[in-house]
């Protein structure tokens, strides 16, 4: 196995359980010292619990360490967290923070080749190879899905195809006339893509497309099906964050049964929500993740809200890395709407700061597989007027504003006072109908 | 020299046009002039009515969203080109015109008209001084 076309670094993706530990721990060491030392944020807080750096002797020693929460970053906006100085990052990524505030992340070159490697070890992982061509149509910017892939598929010596996201029609003619092999998108799009293939007449089957790699919102195995079958490929999932790296945290095998972690990198550990005392294997919790071989920033312990469960056996694929569950919801009430981050909070941001009440509701629809998001905000005194331009100017500004904040497209309705529905006095803020 | 208009915001949906005029009916408010302005999802239902701020009180007691405006009426000829010559004055003269709405009158030969103007003061000597009749509140309801 050792030589298998599918691993793309064998030695730790097959590595025993002694080595990894091994590895992890003594990443730990240089990582928390590297915070105590050149981030103040965490040298108050290990103060603060009398935390010394020399305390921590080996990965077990993990659970002594504070956890990072998403607050962290937004306080520390935009650079604080950083532990290296500004010559050392190479690259600035950010998501959208729930109080129109971004959550910016740095990396050093090393931080790129390690991301890298991980991204490149997930197309492998898919059957991706150095003369496959591979289609990215993740979103290329401040995002990480586009660029994550993108030079992923480079260290691996593929051909990149940097299609990134939109003109779907176009996606599909370089599919027909690059012959791309692997097609990087989120999951939601790929069956886009499918139904298009479909209505533009083309057989999906005389396509070289191999591999779906879908990550970056939450899906199905109904999905999976679906995608594999309107494509013609299998599908893989993949998972990651911006505030750890990006898409390549996590990557589906070949036994498309729960993501390899990349835990020589990024330590996994499942935590009870409310409680924060680690769970045992195969048990659902919060996923948590300490950056243990990163040097812009080394998030210690960083609560992902993402609800999984991880487990250790040795993987049908022969991977020993640690395998995730598909993230089963969240502990906080973040949407993930075409891949962006979406806070209920963000929207009442905005809506105050508009000078109206926060009498709001979000929809979410999934509609030809794509997400549509509605927000349907009720009329007050202070908007309304007698005239018509007025009150439609104003409904195009509380889009428009939104719009900004939000990063995603949406739509405003304006409806009467008091009719949206409201339970125990307290509005009901969100209406998922996407049955993810 | 303005007549009191009352703006509530609807939804389009079936009955709130209705459950409004039943509203205002059932505390004995008559309603003289009515106009809408829809979207697909939402219009503004204009009224004209005998107690302005009793209405308003009703309706924002419902738990609607209500306006009050202060609108021009003029008495026009009820003949060709009665509507044309009043509104020709205000172009004249630059004043833009956002809505306006017609309705019968009690007086015979004359035709009622609201005109809902940035500056009703302006709009109003312009008007006077072109000879067109204004009306009041007042005469909207006399009997």
């Amino acid at each position: 196995m050792q030589n298998s076309p599918n691993y793309f670094n064998p030695e730790i993706e097959t590595a025993s359980r002694e080595y990894l530990h091994a590895i992890q721990s003594a990443r730990l060491i240089k990582m928390v010292y590297n915070c105590y030392n050149n981030v103040p944020f965490y040298k108050k807080k290990f103060d603060e619990i009398g935390l010394l750096p020399q305390d921590i002797k080996t990965i077990d020693d993990i659970t002594k360490l504070p956890f990072t929460v998403k607050q962290d970053l937004r306080d520390n906006y935009p650079f604080d967290l950083f532990a290296v100085p500004k010559e050392k990052v190479v690259r600035i990524h950010a998501s959208s923070g729930t109080t129109g505030k971004q959550t910016v992340v740095g990396y050093t070159k090393g931080d790129l080749e390690n991301w890298s490697e991980g991204c490149a070890r997930a197309i492998t992982a898919a059957g991706g190879t150095h003369s496959d061509y591979v289609h990215i149509s993740y979103g290329y910017g401040l995002f990480t899905g586009g660029l994550g892939l993108h030079y992923g598929a480079e260290k691996l010596g593929a051909t990149v195809i940097p299609v990134s996201s939109g003109n779907t029609a176009r996606q599909v003619q370089i599919l027909q006339d690059f012959g791309s092999n692997i097609l990087c998108c989120t999951p939601s799009y790929a069956l886009y893509i499918g139904e298009t293939i479909k209505e533009m007449g083309i057989d999906p089957k005389t396509l070289p497309l191999r591999a779906a790699i879908c990550g970056a919102e939450p899906w199905t195995e109904n999905m999976r099906k679906e995608i594999e079958k309107s494509l013609a490929v299998k599908a893989y999932d993949i998972y990651g964050l911006s505030e750890i790296a990006g898409p390549g945290v996590g990557y589906d095998c070949c036994a498309q049964d729960g993501m390899h972690i990349c835990e020589d990198y990024y330590y996994p550990e499942i935590v009870d929500a409310d409680t924060l005392e680690p769970v045992p294997d195969g048990t659902f919790g919060e996923l948590v993740f300490t950056c243990i071989g990163k040097e812009a920033l080394p998030l210690v312990r960083y609560r992902t809200r993402d609800i999984s469960a991880i487990t250790h056996e040795k993987c049908a694929c022969g991977r020993t890395l640690v395998k995730m569950q598909k993230p089963r919801g969240r502990s906080d009430d973040m949407l993930i709407i075409r891949g962006v981050n979406v806070f209920p909070s963000q929207v009442e941001h905005v809506i105050l700061s508009l000078g109206m009440e926060p009498n709001y509701q979000i929809v979410v629809e999934r509609i030809h597989n794509l997400d549509v998001m509605k927000i349907n905000i009720e009329m007050s005194e202070s908007l309304f007027s007698d005239s018509m331009r007025q009150v439609e100017r104003t409904e195009k500004r509380i889009c428009s504003s939104l719009q900004e904040t939000l990063g995603v497209a949406t739509t405003v309705h304006l409806v009467e006072p008091r009719t949206l529905p409201r339970s125990e006095g307290k509005a009901i803020r969100v209406i998922d109908n996407r049955k993810i | 020299m303005s007549i009191k208009q009352i703006s509530i915001f609807i939804e389009n949906k079936p009955g709130r046009l209705a459950d409004i005029t039943a509203m205002l009916a059932k505390k004995d408010i008559d309603i003289r002039a009515l106009s809408i302005a829809d979207t697909t999802d939402y219009g503004i239902l204009r009224l004209i009515v005998s107690h302005p701020e009793k209405a308003v009180e009703i309706i924002r007691e419902e738990g609607m969203t209500v306006s009050s405006t202060g609108v021009l009426g003029v008495a026009i000829p009820d003949e060709p080109g009665g509507f044309a010559k009043a509104i020709n004055v205000l172009a004249d003269k630059g004043v833009d015109v956002g809505y306006a709405y017609a309705f019968i009158t009690p007086e015979k030969g004359k035709a009622y008209i609201i005109i809902r103007v940035t500056d009703n003061d302006f709009a109003a000597e312009v008007l006077t001084a072109a000879g067109i009749q204004l009306i009041e509140q007042t005469d909207i309801f006399k009997d």
